[in-house]
């Protein structure tokens, strides 16, 4: 029988690192014990932010640091309903841990691997990128990460498409669970990485996984998020990403689920000519909390990144985008875009957005823009022109809005799974709202 | 030796020498003690023979100042002030009853800054400034280190009903007026820089312009902070009333020294149904020198409250002086169908350092504003715009629409955007959109081409990067504007 207490905020998940400092994965290892002891002061010192902090101005985490969670129970439940593949390869975890039985890896032209079974090779490659002293969110997960998906893909291999799906259990009290994925990509490899994050409807977790990503020269990732949480978990995520010279590192990430959920990224351009993609959409309904938080560094000459986030509010929903560009003194001709609008459908929803320009350099061109406000009367009246009625006018609207910001992503089986995964999105409103 | 004088001539005119507003005054001052604490503060009350109500407001803004600390979120950075090394009371001397006994090496020190202080001058007449244009009579009122030292043109104004005067004169002549508006805007406690204020001001300008008057010329207000260790801390106080107009000039300079000092002013704008209120500013404080030394540390709160309906309140600012700016003018806009503006040009050279923006908060229906700022940085200048638009949830159908560029000019400056977007109203809209980029080589060469020196090439340019904010100041406000642009930019190319 396992009983634990329930500490609330940061001072129970302090207690059971202390508790279970010796057990966790890696335990004996002594570089990551330095690095769990060190993950630990910083959450210790900085705990869940306020939104005092500037960083968190807009996402108020009390729902997070006032409920209690407990481990994911370790059983094992065999008649796991798992959706349909969306490619051939899959990797799963259930509560943050890795399934090889529920996974397919089979013939795959590289290593996929369970982090926790291959800690000893880690060293300096864990912990490489991720910032515990800044970020809160990921020293609670190098303090408590238990496994996580190793990718590691040599030079030149194209990697196809792998399906990284990550599923909760529904458990009577929460859980919570802090994965660490960590991905290579060597000189010239590529690969389409989808993720998936889902659970029954009335599971109730933390899901804080941070992802660690490196690619090399002239290596391109595309990585799909498909964040479809259960309506009452919690998602907090942090990816950061390291291109080299020539690499190019693309990110969707689709917000659609969970009831608190912030999707943090950090990317560094650092050798020239390095590119980043990052678009995402955003679709709140009820009482959905969704933050996207982007920080781009261009760090070497002649990189480019483009951004564009679409965010569509209904009920009392609240979305959040942040967005930051910054342009170190090195990295002259860099071109920089972002672009983030929402569209509020709901007299009760609000948005906040905050992108930030911070440029060192002189011989860039870089800009940003953000728009907030409802559905283009103009728009509208243009279409009942036509003869079409008011109401499916308002959604083809909407439709193009949410497409659009997919239409960037230009990797088929991703464009696929998102297009899908937004017009079953929509559909369900249109659903509810016709009800 | 010519050659080596030559250079050092040279040298003196890319650097220091471009600051011709750095001469000192010598003038017989009188001061309070140095220092802060609630002795002095009854002391500058007392020397301003200020009723008991404002004083207790003061003691109540100095203990709130003190359980306050200094805002670090600016991206701006300086050594620690000490508030106690600093005197927080300077006035000349000799009070002058009327402009003619007001002391000449005051008015000599206001002829050099090109501000007219003799109102016979323009009586006479059309008047020309010393570059021969012809320019139209402005009323003045002169603030010398912490005293208000002329006003001008006040029987004229005084006709339509208009009061233009120093704001401790106000709080003798219309107590009511002072008592009633005085913190309604930014209240003492608002930050820590409006709570020093609140608690120390020595002067400033007062503005009441009657229900439905137009305000038949310009007012401007001229400060010059002059003596050494000072802290300048003004605070302008206007109110218009139903269907007024007025537009008021404000122009700031100091002499160089390697000190830091400080200027915390508050500036509080209250407009009523359907007046309009334009506040231009034309800020050059001395900016320190090539090396960032001393400049001015210019930390002040400025805010409008649109509380009519329709009524509007315009901020302009050309900020080409000071070693810090931290400075927000903002716009509550409470009436229905309110009007917020800001238009801005900030410029860092050498270390130069500015934190500016706007807060426009739309609470009343259909309320509207538009921001556009111009940021330029050179040499090491760092230049940050931030701002706030927040909508709440019945400001329906309000409408904003911000533009923010940058230039950057060199390697070595730095130029950021930090917007904030705040909307809670489904029927709202806001627009922002932002640039940065350096002056493009083909507009440099096209200009090259056709005779210009690269420096006045770049001055040209700049000039119309400027372009949509310089033609929201009054006219000759402009034609100085765009020499200043040009002088705090020498040295910056090349």
């Amino acid at each position: 029988m396992n009983v634990v207490t329930h500490k609330a905020g940061a001072a129970g998940f302090l207690h059971r690192f202390e508790g279970l400092r010796e057990r966790l994965p890696g335990g004996r290892l002594p570089w990551l014990a330095a690095l769990r002891d060190g993950a630990a002061e910083a959450f210790r010192a900085q705990g869940f932010p306020t939104r005092r902090v500037e960083a968190w101005k807009y996402t108020d985490l009390a729902p997070v640091a006032e409920a209690g969670f407990d481990e994911p129970l370790t059983a094992v439940d065999d008649a796991m309903d798992l959706p349909p593949p969306l490619a051939g390869a899959r990797a799963v975890f259930v509560d943050g841990r890795f399934r090889p039985d529920l996974s397919s890896l089979g013939g795959l032209p590289f290593a996929a691997a369970s982090v926790a079974h291959g800690l000893d090779a880690l060293e300096g490659r864990l912990g490489a990128l991720a910032r515990p002293a800044e970020e809160p969110m990921a020293a609670l997960n190098t303090m408590l990460f238990e496994d996580g998906l190793l990718l590691d893909l040599p030079e030149d291999a194209d990697g196809g498409v792998l399906e990284l799906l990550s599923l909760a259990t529904a458990s009577e009290r929460p859980a919570a669970f802090h994965p660490r994925h960590l991905v290579r990509l060597a000189r010239g490899a590529r690969l389409t990485l989808i993720e998936t994050a889902t659970a029954p409807e009335g599971a109730r977790y933390l899901h804080n996984p941070v992802f660690e990503i490196a690619v090399a020269e002239d290596a391109r990732l595309t990585h799909g998020r498909l964040q479809q949480e259960a309506p009452r978990a919690f998602q907090l995520s942090t990816v950061y990403a390291r291109v080299a010279a020539g690499g190019t590192y693309d990110n969707f990430t689709l917000n659609a689920g969970g009831r608190l959920v912030r999707n943090e990224i950090h990317v560094a351009l650092v050798g020239p000519r390095a590119a980043c993609h990052m678009n995402g959409a955003q679709l709140l309904v009820g009482e959905q909390h969704a933050d996207t938080t982007t920080a781009l560094e261009h760090a070497a000459p002649s990189c480019t990144s483009r951004q564009t986030y679409n965010t569509v509010l209904m009920g009392r929903s609240r979305g959040v985008f942040q967005g930051r560009i910054l342009v170190r003194q090195a990295a002259q001709k860099t071109d920089g875009y972002q672009m983030n609008r929402a569209l509020l459908l709901s007299p009760e929803a609000e948005m906040d957005s905050k992108p930030q320009l911070e440029i060192y350099a002189d011989d860039v061109k870089c800009s940003h823009g953000a728009t907030v406000g409802e559905l283009d009367p103009e728009q509208v009246f243009y279409l009942r022109s036509r003869g079409i009625p008011e109401g499916r006018a308002r959604a083809m609207l909407v439709e193009a809005f949410l497409h659009e910001a997919v239409e960037g992503v230009t990797d088929e089986p991703l464009r696929r799974a998102l297009d899908a995964a937004v017009a079953g999105w929509w559909a369900r409103q249109e659903e509810g709202l016709a009800a | 030796m010519p050659a080596v004088n030559e250079t050092l001539e040279t040298v003196q005119s890319v650097t220091q020498g471009t600051y011709k507003w750095g001469f000192e005054t010598d003038i017989e001052m009188e001061f309070a003690p140095k220092g802060l604490n609630e002795d002095i503060i009854r002391f500058i009350s007392r020397k301003k023979g200020e009723p008991e109500w404002l004083l207790e407001w003061r003691l109540r803004a100095f203990k709130a100042w003190q359980a306050m600390s200094e805002p670090r979120w600016a991206a701006v950075k300086y050594p620690p002030i000490d508030y106690q090394d600093a005197y927080y009371y300077a006035a000349p001397k000799r009070r002058p009853k009327s402009l003619d006994e007001v002391d000449p090496e005051l008015l000599k020190t206001y002829a050099k800054l090109g501000i007219p202080l003799k109102e016979q001058e323009w009586l006479a007449g059309v008047t020309t400034s010393p570059d021969g244009t012809a320019r139209a009579p402005v009323a003045v009122d002169a603030v010398f280190d912490s005293v208000s030292v002329a006003t001008t043109f006040k029987e004229r104004l005084e006709k339509d009903g208009i009061i233009f005067c120093s704001i401790s004169e106000a709080v003798r002549e219309h107590p009511e007026l002072v008592r009633r508006y005085l913190g309604s805007v930014v209240p003492p406690a608002d930050n820590f820089y409006s709570a020093l204020n609140s608690a120390v001001f020595t002067d400033g300008s007062f503005v009441y312009i009657p229900k439905g008057v137009r305000c038949p010329m310009e007012l401007s207000t001229y400060f010059r902070i002059n003596a050494k260790s000072t802290g300048q801390f003004e605070r302008t106080l206007i109110i218009a009333e139903a269907g007024s107009h007025v537009s008021y000039l404000e122009g700031c300079t100091a002499p160089m020294r390697d000190e830091n000092q400080l200027h915390a002013a508050v500036v509080e704008l209250v407009a009523h149904d359907e007046a309009t209120i334009k506040y231009s500013t034309v800020q050059n404080w001395y900016p320190g020198d090539a090396e960032g030394r001393g400049g001015i540390y210019n930390f002040v709160t400025k805010r409008g409250a649109c509380r009519g309906a329709r009524s509007k309140i315009s901020w302009t600012q050309v900020e080409t002086g000071s070693a810090i700016t931290w400075k927000y003018p903002s716009c509550i806009l409470q009436g229905p169908d309110s009007v917020g503006e800001f238009y801005s040009v900030a410029i860092t050279n050498n270390f130069q350092q500015a934190d500016t923006g706007t807060k426009m908060i739309h609470l009343g229906p259909r309320t509207r504003s538009t921001i556009i700022s111009k940021g330029i940085s050179a040499g090491h200048g760092q230049n940050t715009y931030r701002g706030l638009v927040r909508i709440s949830p019945k400001a329906v159908g309000a409408r904003n629409f911000t533009q923010c560029d940058s230039l950057l000019i060199g390697d070595r400056c730095g130029a950021h955007t930090v917007p904030y977007i705040e909307n809670r109203c489904m029927s709202a809209k806001v627009e922002h959109e932002a640039t940065t980029s350096r002056i493009a080589e083909d507009q440099l060469f096209y200009c090259r081409s056709r005779g210009l020196s690269e420096e006045d090439a770049v001055g040209l340019i700049v000039n119309g990067f400027c372009r949509e904010v310089l033609k929201e100041l009054p006219m000759e406000f402009a034609v100085e504007a765009q020499k200043l642009l040009q002088i705090s930019l020498e040295g910056s190319v090349g």
